[in-house]
């Protein structure tokens, strides 16, 4: 069991959860995730490090609510414990040792991606951010962000706060401004990353992006996070989950990430009503 | 032992069979197939051995079990007796009469068996092996002295924890470390319930614990931690028995499509998460209305099997030799045909056929004819030119073989793999290429049976107490 030592609601559906793991904490690095269980007949999910400490033994998980296990895990308080919680998993992000990096977050996104920035700020790169959700109210992790980055740009879709409009906007002004960059990693919804992609593609622009398949076990052993990466096949919990983002096959792997659609529906739907009657701390009845 | 019981004349009948549950109701079900003999009929099954001098069986068995010995306890109705016989050599008989393939292992060596039907050497085992396990006043085992030695034991199958249990009992402090959130390797992950109620896992496993053995799950060596970073912190050896479970596709077009899976994934699914039981359990799967199950093993068999009771109107077997070289126990194919799944053989799969959604719709496969022997001694398989045809299915699930992950090899600096990508190991014991590491089980031969896996995790034990205690 892994006690939770601090809890932070980032916005209504996204929690931040600071989990003791000795083990993963002394061993994790940036682009590596970990496994997560919360009741005995529960899913295995797969969540982004968001932070780590060594010498705290704590690792920060940020989780954003869409169906029953992330729901569940939401609802946990502080102090409370977190059944399974393995990890670090997946091979760490290739970080540059000079030059420029884009880092690119949107939604949950931007949890994962704030390691990665505080590593290369620490190696000396330079790190321009550009930051995106839907609104403001969830925009997450704005001021940590700013604080591991030279530049940090902000969009979202209602122009409530910076950019009206898409994460990838705001990158391909810096691409028109002739900015020398040197690399471009992207992390959140599969869509966006698949945008990102997309705009970087025509400059030839090294771009790196975090998939997100569907997991069971997280270390090789199933193969349901299987993606095509440059026409061939690979295990995105060990061959990733950081890969090239001009080779993935996107549409693949929107459409794998979709199998078990209405199980999920029935999930929620299940847990709503049996939430209903009140008295139930699960989370479900938001 | 009284000499006078093994004087006793065999007695002439047929093998006594299994009662089974009935097919048409077990395919609804996660229940266990195969009933057991009641102790009636152990005794009279017993009553057939010949009690031979050089025991034959004994040669079949990888971890030379008393064959004779307890059989003629049961015989005498004295399960206890034989109960301890057998546990003097196999660690995990309830698990071992179930699984072990006896027709080619001890079974096959029994001399009844030249002209009519070996003993029932497995269904005997698991009658004493139960009978045991029913009496629940399971007396604690008296704990060695400890001698002060720290051992590692990477992977909780049945290697691991054969391994560990025996350096337990020579007083050393064990910890099992698993990467799933549950021990037990194949034996959890794997093998169905129907086949091996989890309990008498669970059962192994907690008289592992009476022993002072900790098992620690959530921990994937290679990491969380690595075999380095196991002696930094003071263990004095390290054994791996991490098995063989990375899956194999077959690189046709297609697999990525949705409704293939990996056999591991179908049967980790379905059997560690329990996906027939959602939405009670929360780890859905998709079966749909019919299952092609590609391949001719146990892994293929338990995946059918699977398939079937969680509600597919029709489940296949596509196997591309002929059924007199499926891999599988001859027990499990024929309680596969008992339960309707339609055999496939002389038949490959080229391709996986899906609609515009990404979905499977089926799966074109090609008739093959057998040719001449291939290294492994089996006639190969060739493909008949222009015999394509199309099985419509929902589902496919792949389940040709898988090899040793390289988690644990990729993060060890001398630990060295073979093509394969199996641990190599300098001797019988299982040493590896670094020293103070041990390896056994299907990390070491590539998948095999759980018997095999024990015995390597026995031999280890020995080693290591030889090693650690200056006696090698
Ligand atoms: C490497 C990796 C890192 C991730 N990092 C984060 C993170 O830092 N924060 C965060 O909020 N989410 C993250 N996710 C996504 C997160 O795992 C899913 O949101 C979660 O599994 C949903 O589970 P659920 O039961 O709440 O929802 P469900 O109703 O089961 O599913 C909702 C959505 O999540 C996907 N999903 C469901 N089960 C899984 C699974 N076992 N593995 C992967 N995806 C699944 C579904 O395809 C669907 O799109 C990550 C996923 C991966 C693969
Ligand atoms: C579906 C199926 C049916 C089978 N049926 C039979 C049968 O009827 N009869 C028979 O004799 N044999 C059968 N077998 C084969 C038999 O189960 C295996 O040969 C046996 O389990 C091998 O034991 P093992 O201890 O070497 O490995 P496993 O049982 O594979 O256990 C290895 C364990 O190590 C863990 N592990 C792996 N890597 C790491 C790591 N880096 N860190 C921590 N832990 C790790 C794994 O999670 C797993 O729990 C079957 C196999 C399968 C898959
Ligand atoms: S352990 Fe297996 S091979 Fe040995 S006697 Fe028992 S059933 Fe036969
Ligand atoms: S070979 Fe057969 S008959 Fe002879 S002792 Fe063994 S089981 Fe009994
Ligand atoms: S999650 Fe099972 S192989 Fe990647």
């Amino acid at each position: 069991m892994f006690k939770i030592v601090k809890k932070r609601e980032l916005t209504p559906v996204t929690k931040l959860f600071v989990v003791e793991a000795p083990m993963v904490a002394k061993k994790a690095l940036p682009g590596q995730f970990v496994i997560v269980r919360v009741t005995e007949s529960g899913e295995r999910i797969p969540l982004t490090i968001a932070d780590y400490d060594a010498g705290a033994g704590t690792v920060t998980i940020v989780v954003q609510e869409v169906g029953k296990t992330s729901r569940l895990l939401g609802a946990l308080p502080e102090g409370d414990r977190i059944l399974d919680f393995v990890g670090p998993l997946g091979k760490p992000a290739p970080l540059i040792d000079r030059g420029l990096v884009v880092l690119v977050g949107g939604g949950f996104g931007v949890a994962p991606i704030y390691p990665i920035a505080k590593a290369l700020k620490a190696k000396g790169v330079k790190v321009v951010s550009i930051i995106g959700a839907r609104t403001k109210d969830l925009l997450i992790l704005e001021e940590e962000m700013r604080g591991v980055s030279d530049e940090l740009l902000v969009a979202t879709d209602d122009g409530s706060k910076g950019h009206k409009g898409f994460v990838t906007d705001v990158l391909k002004q810096l691409i028109d401004e002739g900015r020398k960059i040197d690399q471009v990693i992207a992390i959140g919804p599969m869509v966006m990353m698949r945008a990102v992609a997309r705009t970087t593609e025509p400059y030839k622009l090294k771009t790196l992006v975090s998939v997100d398949p569907i997991m069971v076990d997280g270390t090789g052993m199933c193969g349901a996070c299987r993606l095509t990466v440059g026409g061939e096949v690979k295990f995105a919990c060990v061959d990733g989950p950081i890969f090239d983002a001009h080779k993935v096959d996107f549409d693949e792997a929107v459409r794998r990430g979709r199998m078990y659609l209405p199980e999920q529906e029935l999930a929620v739907k299940r847990m709503e009503s049996s939430c209903a009657g009140g008295g139930c701390t699960c989370g479900g009845g938001h | 032992m009284s000499q006078d019981t093994t004087k006793k004349k065999p007695v002439k009948r047929p093998r006594a069979e299994m009662p089974a549950q009935d097919p048409k109701e077990r395919i609804r079900n996660f229940n266990e197939v195969a009933l057991g003999y009641d102790e009636e009929t152990a005794v009279a099954e017993a009553e057939r051995c010949l009690q031979c001098k050089n025991a034959a069986c004994v040669e079949g068995c990888p971890v030379d079990v008393r064959i004779p010995e307890f059989v003629a306890k049961i015989r005498d109705r004295d399960f206890q007796a034989a109960y301890d016989l057998i546990k003097d050599t196999n660690s995990l008989p309830a698990i071992c009469g179930r699984v072990c393939p006896q027709e080619t292992q001890c079974e096959a060596k029994c001399v009844l068996g030249k002209k009519g039907e070996p003993v029932a050497i497995g269904r005997l085992e698991r009658a004493a092996a139960d009978w045991a396990m029913a009496r629940s006043d399971r007396v604690k085992p008296e704990l060695p002295e400890p001698n002060g030695k720290k051992v590692a034991v990477v992977g909780s199958g049945p290697a691991g924890l054969t391994c560990a249990g025996d350096l337990a009992k020579m007083g050393y402090k064990v910890t099992v470390f698993e990467a799933l959130h549950a021990p037990g390797g194949v034996l959890i992950y794997g093998i169905p319930e129907f086949r091996l109620p989890k309990r008498i896992v669970a059962e192994e496993i907690k008289a592992l614990s009476d022993l002072g053995v900790d098992v620690v799950c959530d921990v994937v060596v290679g990491k969380t931690i690595t075999v380095d970073d196991l002696f930094a912190e003071g263990y004095d050896a390290v054994f791996l028995g991490t098995g063989a479970g990375l899956p194999m596709f077959m690189g046709i077009p297609g697999e990525t499509l949705n409704g293939v899976y990996s056999a591991n994934e179908f049967l980790t699914r379905t059997n560690l998460m329990k996906a027939y039981l959602f939405p009670e359990w929360d780890t859905p799967i998709k079966v749909g209305r019919r299952v092609a199950v590609v391949g001719g093993g146990n892994v293929a068999m338990d995946s059918v099997r699977c398939a079937l009771r969680l509600g597919a109107e029709e489940a296949i077997i596509v196997y591309r030799r002929s059924e007199a070289e499926m891999p599988a126990r001859a027990e499990e194919v024929h309680h596969a045909k008992e339960e309707g799944v339609i055999f496939r053989t002389l038949t490959n799969p080229v391709r996986v056929l899906g609609n515009e959604e990404g979905w499977v719709t089926g799966l074109e496969c090609v008739r093959m004819e057998l040719g001449e022997p291939d290294e492994s001694g089996r006639r190969r398989p060739i493909p008949i030119e222009g015999s394509e045809f199309v099985l419509e299915v929902d589902t496919v699930v792949i389940a040709i073989g898988t090899t040793p992950n390289p988690l644990v090899s990729q993060t060890t600096p001398g630990l060295e793999v073979n093509r394969k990508g199996c641990l190599i190991t300098r001797d019988e014991s299982g040493l590896t290429t670094r020293d103070l590491v041990w390896a056994g089980g299907d990390a070491v031969t590539g998948a095999a049976t759980v018997i095999e896996a024990m015995g390597a995790g026995k031999r280890a034990a020995a080693a290591i107490d030889k090693v650690l205690q200056g006696k090698g």
